[in-house]
């Protein structure tokens, strides 16, 4: 193709949803399977857009049940194929996303979560924590980034094909409807000119030569007749897992040095997390905080090392605890104290934030 | 470029435009060079829910996407205003159109200023009630320093391009509704 | 004597993993001198289902992949989608194709996608023990229609290559053979494989099958209920062919 989609650095004011179509094409993504629902219609819209202009590829399936198994096709087939979903569709997806697990299929979907249980809201929240990082019947062998703003989200895409294609574990942007549907500021890039060497596809199946001639025909395999053939497989895929892990994990943090409380959250709420613990420092708070980039896999040592020096931790999320419950793993056996504030499906403004870091400051609880 | 930040809450019925109103003036305010953020939030309603737009502008960057209180509500519609209601605080500036009733008692004295301005009636009586987004505009950029009025108008055009080739009167129509909705708000200043 | 095995077929894979008297046993080989006739094994991708079908994902000397019960044909889409070149191979039983992957066999049909999906009717879930499958014939007993199938209560039994034909696009393949006719079942799957390599548009083949096991019949049985029952219900034939070639 003579024309590239994103030819040089650029500032621009995008949605979310238009941003992650950018970033795709810019990572040099081949195809899109897509289920509509929203929140997420709209990398679908701009993708089908701009992709012919590319050559790449695009499938409307049935529901998301197929829009994943289809996008594990692709992936099979060598390519960098990916999905969008959210809420109900979501959990259509879980079951090939689970097969992806078993497979070491590199997988890329982004979720822009909308609010739960059910079909709940089209809106927003952070209720689709759970499901990313463990939903289907496996191990929760999965990578997931969870972005907070418009950059982010363009890096994140772009980094999400090549961690898929370089660990071969199916990888996840977690965003939000927030993220989906606002309009910020961003610069796209082409990831070349950011010395950013995107990892190649390469066919599972139907590869170079003549099976059972040139070389042994490829037999994926998915299902196991005995325990221990299963086990010795999963405990495999773990140990693969659990060694990528570490170069996986990203976190992020500021403040915490002399920090009495620091404020644990991810995705979109940590940037009002940021700004609150911002007013706060001004004002002469000694307050910090975490926000894990990767939620699977967590960074737990950086996470353990803040618990060590922080009395209090404050976990902040649009969700009754289920990012909590990521870091709870963590830290069994701290002695930090955890506090807690939920609004499962709602946002967070600076003011709501600043007055719940205090009162944990103070050694009140809700 | 405005000074600080400014937090703009406009709220309607759907198809009343309200998204577009904050579409453009977010739009002319990234190209005047300011940090933006625009988020709308509506429901599953396709059309006949009430459409809410979260906008801000500032000289540093944003943070949350969503605000306590907002400088400026506008409201377009009676649910509009319930709706809009909770962000009121004792700064913010109340904008509303005159078929609204009810607003003075609702917030007296919880906000700073309540302005009703005519817009629904004057695009009946003088114009067309397909620009009442663009005169509702106009009062938003005669209250506030969000953008200037040529950015405004920049922007409309960069939107509505393609029509307002085919229908040169439509931009003529559009530039009135916005110029007689910044009149209607200085009066009442 | 040794009986003449299609090319295809991978001689560390035998003994085959199916019951005594399955009919898989046979579907395969037809479809296996069908693939041999392609002469194209190096471009084959050969999808199998859950359910007895994924017995056969190391049977043959192609690339093959295990998926879900029902998911071959999206998997088996999304490859063909992504590399145009391939030729895909869905190979699913009747539960998989006309139940729990019932949306995915009627939008491949309808998008008229360029695979071949091959649909094994056996009228019950073989794999998990003998239930009722959208196949099961009027009367029939199951693990689940103890009784005997009530169509009152449960519907009547599908015909999937009807159904498929009805929705299908002008260019596509449909056809119902019979384990009881190998020659002719395997012109057919060669029909049908020949459908995609010439881009014409979707092929189905159901094929009539037996499960001695859960069916719990002798080999005379067995045949009878093949030969005669189920055929009498679902009759073999062509159902749609646009390439005019009759066999």
């Amino acid at each position: 193709m003579a024309e590239r989609p994103v030819p040089e650095e650029k500032r621009v004011f995008m949605t979310g949803n238009e941003v992650v179509a950018y970033a795709a094409l810019a990572a040099g993504a081949e195809i899109m399977y897509g289920y509509p629902i929203t929140p997420q219609n709209e990398i679908m819209h701009y993708w089908t857009r701009l992709a012919p202009r590319f050559g790449r590829g695009f499938l409307q399936t049935e529901d998301e049940i197929s829009a994943g198994f289809a996008t594990l096709g692709g992936v099979l087939a060598g390519r960098r194929a990916f999905t969008g979903t959210s809420g109900p569709g979501h959990i259509l997806m879980q079951e090939p996303m689970a097969m992806a697990e078993m497979m070491r299929l590199p997988m890329v979907a982004v979720i822009q979560q909308r609010g739960g249980p059910s079909t709940g809201t089209v809106i927003y929240s952070q209720q689709e924590v759970t499901m990313t990082v463990s939903g289907g019947n496996g191990e929760g062998l999965r990578i997931v980034y969870s972005t907070a703003r418009h950059q982010e989200l363009y890096d994140y895409t772009i980094k999400a094909f090549n961690t898929a294609w370089r660990y071969r574990f199916p990888t996840f942007v977690l965003g939000d409807g927030y993220q989906a549907k606002m309009r910020e500021i961003l610069t796209i890039y082409p990831p070349g000119e950011r010395g950013i060497e995107m990892v190649a596809g390469e066919p599972y199946l139907v590869g170079p030569g003549e099976p059972g001639t040139d070389r042994p025909p490829v037999h994926l395999r998915n299902t196991y007749n005995v325990e221990e053939e299963l086990n010795a497989t999963v405990m495999e895929l773990i140990r693969a897992y659990q060694a990528a892990a570490p170069e996986i994990a990203e976190y992020q943090e500021s403040g915490t040095g002399d920090a009495e409380v620091v404020v644990c959250s991810h995705g979109v709420v940590s940037r009002v997390v940021e700004e609150a613990v911002r007013e706060l420092r001004g004002r002469g708070w000694k307050v910090g905080w975490f926000r894990p980039v990767t939620l699977r896999p967590l960074a737990e040592s950086g996470l353990k090392a803040v618990a060590a020096r922080a009395g209090r931790l404050l976990v902040v999320e649009s969700a009754h605890g289920q990012f909590a419950r990521l870091l709870k793993e963590v830290l069994y056996g701290s002695p930090a104290v955890l506090e807690t504030m939920f609004k499962p499906g709602q946002g967070f403004t600076v003011e709501e934030i600043v007055a719940r870091v205090k009162e944990v400051a103070r050694g009140g609880r809700s | 470029m405005v000074t600080g930040s400014l937090k703009i809450l406009l709220g309607g019925e759907g198809g009343q435009g309200v998204q577009s109103v904050a579409a453009v003036v977010a739009e002319a305010a990234y190209a005047e060079g300011n940090e933006v953020l625009y988020i709308p939030n509506f429901g599953v309603e396709q059309r006949g829910g009430v459409s809410i737009a979260f906008l801000q502008i500032s000289d540093q960057p944003i943070a949350a996407p969503k605000f306590r209180y907002a400088d400026v509500v506008v409201a377009l519609s009676q649910r509009a205003v319930a709706r809009t209601e909770q962000y009121v605080g004792l700064r913010t500036v109340f904008l509303h159109d005159s078929a609204v009733g009810g607003v003075e008692d609702l917030l007296a004295g919880r906000a700073a200023r309540i302005i009703a301005i005519p817009a629904l009636e004057t695009c009946r009586r003088e114009s067309d009630p397909k620009v009442f987004n663009m005169v509702i505009m106009g009062a938003l950029l005669g209250q506030t320093d969000a953008v200037s009025l040529e950015g405004a108008k920049a922007a409309v055009r960069g939107k509505m391009g393609a029509r307002f080739a085919k229908q040169p009167e439509l931009r003529e129509l559009n530039e009135w509704a916005i110029d007689r909705g910044m009149a209607l708000v200085a009066a009442r200043q | 004597m040794e009986p003449v095995m299609p090319k295809c077929w991978r001689g560390e894979s035998k003994p085959h993993k199916f019951c005594p008297g399955c009919g898989h046993g046979l579907v395969l080989k037809a479809l296996g001198e069908a693939i041999d006739e392609t002469g194209a094994m190096g471009r084959m991708v050969f999808g199998c289902d859950i359910g007895c079908s994924l017995l056969a994902w190391d049977l043959f000397n192609l690339d093959s992949v295990q998926t879900h019960h029902g998911r071959v044909i999206p998997v088996i889409t999304g490859f063909k989608r992504a590399n145009p070149q391939a030729i895909g191979i869905a190979y699913m039983g009747d539960g998989g194709g006309y139940s729990i992957g019932a949306q995915h066999l009627v939008s491949a049909a309808i998008r008229n996608e360029r695979i071949t999906v091959v649909l094994v009717n056996n009228t019950q879930y073989g794999m998990t023990g003998g239930q009722m499958a959208p196949t099961t014939l009027p009367g029939q007993k199951t693990e689940t229609t103890p009784y005997g199938r009530d169509p009152l209560t449960t519907g009547a039994p599908l015909k999937g290559p009807e159904m498929v034909a009805a929705i299908a696009a002008p260019g596509a393949y449909v056809a119902r053979g019979t384990m009881a006719n190998p020659r002719r079942l395997r012109n057919m799957l060669g029909s049908a494989l020949r459908n995609q390599m010439q881009e014409a548009g979707f092929s189905f083949v159901e094929v009539l099958s037996a499960c001695p096991t859960n069916w719990r019949t002798g080999p005379t049985e067995t045949w009878r209920f093949v030969e005669e029952i189920m055929t009498e219900y679902y009759p073999v034939g062509e159902i749609k062919v646009p390439l005019e070639q009759e066999v």
